[in-house]
C-alpha cells in the first residue's frame, strides 16, 4: 500500500472529528482492551492516548508474543544458547528478554554463544546451508502471523534436503486466549480491538464467539489512527445501543476466512496444543505444537525440552495488566524495579509490552 | 605487495615500510606526515577542541561512503561542532590478516579524498596487522584537533529556553543504509549514506551568527537520543513537531518493514542546531545555501515544561515523550 494512501487514514481532521464525536456520546466509562503489541505502541505513538476521552479507559491485551513466552521456555532457550555446535537463530525482540538469574540472549552472546538475528525465518535456510556442522536453532516465537512463514521454512528444508535445522516451537493462537480471558469473571471490558496481523492470517470467523458467548463487541483493526479511533467509535454506537458485534474494518488486508493458504501451510506443519502463557498460566488448546510427521525439526524432542509452570515473580502484576484488570503504572514495580534496561516483568520485557510503552512514551 | 594483508605487514621491517611508503603515504602524504617522524609538530594558536573516535563499521563500504571516508567525517565533524575549525587529523588502522589489499587501497584512498575535501591534514598515523579473527577486517580510529573560533564554544548544556532547534537534512539515512547493505535487504527505493563532512557549512553558521548554543551531530543513537542528552545536559525540554522533521520516504518505508523508528537511527552528515529563536531564520537560510543543508528544517523549540525531556507533538496533535534509545535498535516479530 502507498504511503499517500496510507497518510488518509492519518488526517487530523477526520481524527478530531471523531474524537469530538465519541466524546458526545459517551455516558460512562467504556474500557477497551487492544489485544496487539503493535496497536499499544499505534496508540502512543500516534499521541491517540494523550487525545482520547477522559471516559475511553484503553486497556493492553497478550497480544504481545514476547510478553506471552513464558518464562520457562525463555530458560529453554537460554539453556541452549551457548550449547556446542548450536547456533540460535532469532528475531531482534528476544535478544533481551530475560531468563532466570538475570540472563539473556545478548549476555549470552558475550559469553561466547552463537545468535544470529534474522529478518525473517527463511534466512535459517541460509544459515543452515553456511553452516553444515552446526544445529541451527530457530526460536519459533509468535501468534498465527508468524507461524505459517514457519511451516514454509520447515517445508523448504525438507525440499531441499537440509537436515541441520531445528524449530523451537512456542506458537501461541489468539482467539483462545481471548476466550480464556472472557471466561474470567475478574476482566471487565466493553470491548476489543481486534489485531490486524494475525486477523489477515485467520479472517473474523474465529473471533465470532466474542458477541456469541459474551455479548462483547470486537473489531479487527489496522495500525492507522483512523482505524483505531473508527472501532472505537463503533463500538460507543453499539454499545449506545445495546448491541454487540464482532466486524471488520481492516477489509484492506483482511478477509473474512483470513489468508486460507497461509492456514493450510501452518495447520499441516502444526497442531494445537496446551500452552503456557506468561502472565495467564495454562491455556488449553491455545499453542501450537509441530506434527510428529515433522518432528525431524522438532527441536523440543530432540533436546528432550520440557516446559513447566513456575511460580509467579513477586510483586509483578503483569498477570492483571495482560488481563485489562490493572493499568502498568498501578503495579508497584513499575518505573522503579522494573523498566525496559532492566526488566523484572514481561510487559517491560519487549518494546510492544504494554509497560514498556508507558514508560517509553507516556508524558504525565 | 601482496594481493591480501599479511601479518608481515605490521611487522615494523620493510613490509610495514613498503606499505606506509607504497600505500598510505600514497594517498595520504602531505609535507608534515611525509617527516614519518615519531610525532608530528603542529602549529595551533588560542583555544583548541580536539575529538577522537573508532569506526568499526560492517560493511565497509556501503552506498555512499566506506570506511576510510566515514573515519574522516566522523572526526572532522566531531571537531566542528564544538565551532572550530578542524586542521589536522591522525589515524590508526587495525587490519584483520587477509584483507584484500585493493580493500585497502581503496580505503586510504577514501580516506585521502575526504581529507583533502575537508581541509585536513592527516599528519600522523599508525598500522597494526592482527591474525584473522582478532578483528573485523578492519577498525581505524581517528583523532582530530582544530582552532575553536566561536566564542563561546557551543555546548551540549547551553540550550535555554525559547531557543529554536534546528537539523540540517534528511535523518536515518546512514543508519538504514547500513543495515540495509549489512543484512542484504533490498528496499523498494535505494537509499544512501549521508556520511559527509559538515566543517565548512558550520564555520559558516558559527561566523555569520551572533551566538549559537549548541551543535550535535546526531550519530549513534539518532536524532532522538542526541536531543535528550541535550535537554538532559541544559536542563529545559524540547518540544519537536513530529511532521516538520525531515524524514526521506525511503527511509520511512524501511524502517516500517523492519519495525524500526527513524528518530533512533545513525546520521553521519547532518547537525542539530540550538540557537536564540531569532536567529532562526538567518540560519536555515546559511544552511540551505549549502548543498549538505538544503533540507535544513526548523522541527522544534525548547521550552521549561518538562525539564530534561523530549516531547514529540504528533500530527494529531497528541504529545507523547521521546526517550533515549536502550541498546541497540532490533527489528520486531511482527
Amino acid at each position: 500500500m502507498s504511503f499517500e494512501l496510507l497518510e488518509k487514514f492519518r488526517d487530523p481532521d477526520l481524527c478530531r472529528k471523531i474524537l469530538d464525536k465519541m466524546e458526545s456520546e459517551l455516558d460512562r466509562e467504556l474500557r477497551f482492551m487492544e489485544v496487539c503489541g503493535t496497536h499499544t505502541v499505534a496508540i502512543f505513538q500516534s499521541g491517540l492516548r494523550s487525545l482520547l476521552p477522559e471516559k475511553v479507559v484503553h486497556l493492553s491485551g497478550p497480544g504481545c508474543p514476547v510478553c506471552v513466552t513464558h518464562e520457562s521456555e525463555v530458560n529453554a532457550f537460554l539453556d541452549l544458547a551457548g550449547r556446542d555446535k548450536v547456533i540460535m537463530a532469532t528475531f531482534g525482540d528476544l535478544m533481551r528478554v530475560p531468563g532466570d538469574k538475570g540472563r539473556n540472549l545478548k549476555k549470552a552472546m558475550a559469553d561466547g554463544a552463537r545468535v544470529k538475528v534474522v529478518y525473517s525465518p527463511f534466512d535459517t535456510l541460509k544459515l543452515a546451508k553456511e553452516n553444515p556442522d552446526d544445529l541451527v536453532v530457530f526460536i519459533g516465537v509468535g501468534f498465527e502471523t508468524t507461524a505459517p512463514t514457519i511451516a514454509g521454512t520447515m517445508k523448504m528444508a525438507r525440499q531441499q534436503g537440509i537436515e541441520n535445522l531445528r524449530i523451537l516451537c512456542f506458537h501461541k493462537t489468539v482467539p483462545t486466549a481471548l476466550d480464556a480471558l472472557l471466561s474470567d469473571e475478574a476482566i471487565n471490558i466493553d470491548g476489543f480491538i481486534l489485531p490486524g496481523h494475525v486477523s489477515a492470517i485467520i479472517g473474523v470467523e474465529p473471533y465470532r464467539f466474542i458477541a456469541r458467548d459474551y455479548a462483547k463487541s470486537a473489531v479487527v483493526t489496522g495500525f492507522e489512527p483512523l482505524d483505531i479511533l473508527q472501532s472505537l467509535n463503533q463500538m460507543i454506537e453499539w454499545r449506545n445501543k445495546g448491541e454487540a458485534h464482532v466486524s471488520n474494518n481492516y477489509t484492506r488486508i483482511v478477509g473474512e476466512n483470513g489468508n486460507p493458504k497461509a492456514l493450510e501451510i501452518m495447520y499441516e506443519v502444526f497442531e494445537p496444543c496446551d500452552a503456557l502463557w506468561r502472565g495467564l498460566g495454562l491455556i488449553p488448546g491455545s499453542g501450537l505444537e509441530i506434527r510428529p510427521e515433522w518432528e525431524q525439526f522438532d527441536a523440543k524432542k530432540e533436546f528432550g525440552i520440557e516446559i513447566k509452570e513456575s511460580p509467579s515473580l513477586p510483586g509483578c502484576k503483569c498477570g492483571d495488566i495482560l488481563k485489562g484488570v490493572k493499568q502498568p503504572d498501578q503495579c508497584p514495580l513499575f518505573g522503579k524495579a522494573c523498566t525496559p534496561a532492566d526488566p523484572v516483568g514481561p510487559c517491560m520485557v519487549s518494546t510492544e509490552g504494554s509497560c514498556a510503552a508507558y514508560y517509553k512514551y507516556k508524558l504525565d | 605487495m601482496s594481493d591480501k594483508v599479511l601479518l608481515d605487514y605490521g611487522s615494523g621491517g620493510r613490509a610495514s615500510q613498503r606499505l606506509i611508503s607504497e600505500l598510505f603515504l600514497k594517498h595520504l602524504g602531505n609535507d608534515e606526515l611525509d617527516r614519518l617522524n615519531d610525532a608530528a609538530v603542529l602549529s595551533l594558536s588560542g583555544k583548541v577542541a580536539m575529538s577522537t573516535d573508532s569506526f568499526t563499521v560492517d560493511p565497509i563500504f556501503f552506498p555512499g561512503g566506506d570506511i576510510g571516508s566515514l573515519a574522516v567525517h566522523g572526526t572532522v565533524n566531531d571537531v566542528a561542532m564544538m565551532g572550530a575549525i578542524p586542521r589536522y587529523i591522525t589515524c590508526g588502522y587495525i587490519i584483520e590478516e587477509g584483507l584484500p589489499m585493493a580493500d585497502l587501497e581503496k580505503i586510504v584512498a577514501s580516506m585521502g579524498e575526504a581529507a583533502r575535501k575537508a581541509g585536513v591534514k592527516v599528519v600522523t598515523g599508525d598500522t597494526k596487522v592482527v591474525p584473522k579473527g582478532a578483528c573485523d577486517k578492519i577498525f581505524i580510529n581517528t583523532t582530530g584537533i582544530g582552532d575553536v573560533i566561536a566564542d563561546p564554544a557551543p555546548s551540549g548544556d547551553a540550550a535555554r529556553p525559547g531557543d529554536a532547534v534546528l537539523v540540517s537534512g534528511t535523518i536515518g539515512d546512514h543508519g538504514l543504509t547500513v543495515l540495509g547493505t549489512r543484512e542484504g535487504l533490498d528496499f523498494e527505493a535505494k537509499v544512501q549514506s549521508d556520511s559527509a563532512a559538515l566543517n565548512h557549512l558550520l564555520v559558516k553558521l558559527v561566523s555569520e551568527l551572533p551566538e549559537v548554543h549548541v551543535l550535535r551531530d546526531p550519530t549513534r543513537g539518532g536524532l532522538a537520543t542526541t536531543l535528550n542528552e541535550i535537554t538532559k545536559s541544559s536542563n529545559v525540554c524540547c518540544e519537536l513537531i513530529e511532521n516538520d522533521i525531515p524524514v526521506r520516504a525511503e527511509v520511512k518505508g524501511g524502517c516500517s518493514i523492519l519495525g524500526l523508528d527513524p528518530l533512533y537511527l545513525a546520521n553521519e552528515g547532518k547537525f542539530l542546531c540550538v540557537l536564540p529563536g531569532e536567529y532562526a531564520d538567518k540560519a536555515l537560510e546559511i544552511m540551505r545555501a549549502d548543498p549538505l543543508g538544503q533540507d535544513a528544517r526548523r522541527i522544534g523549540t525548547m521550552t521549561d515544561a518538562n525539564p530534561g525531556k523530549v516531547v514529540l507533538v504528533t500530527p494529531l496533535g497528541g504529545k507523547r515523550l521521546l526517550g533515549m534509545l536502550e541498546g541497540e535498535q532490533l527489528p520486531r516479530i511482527c
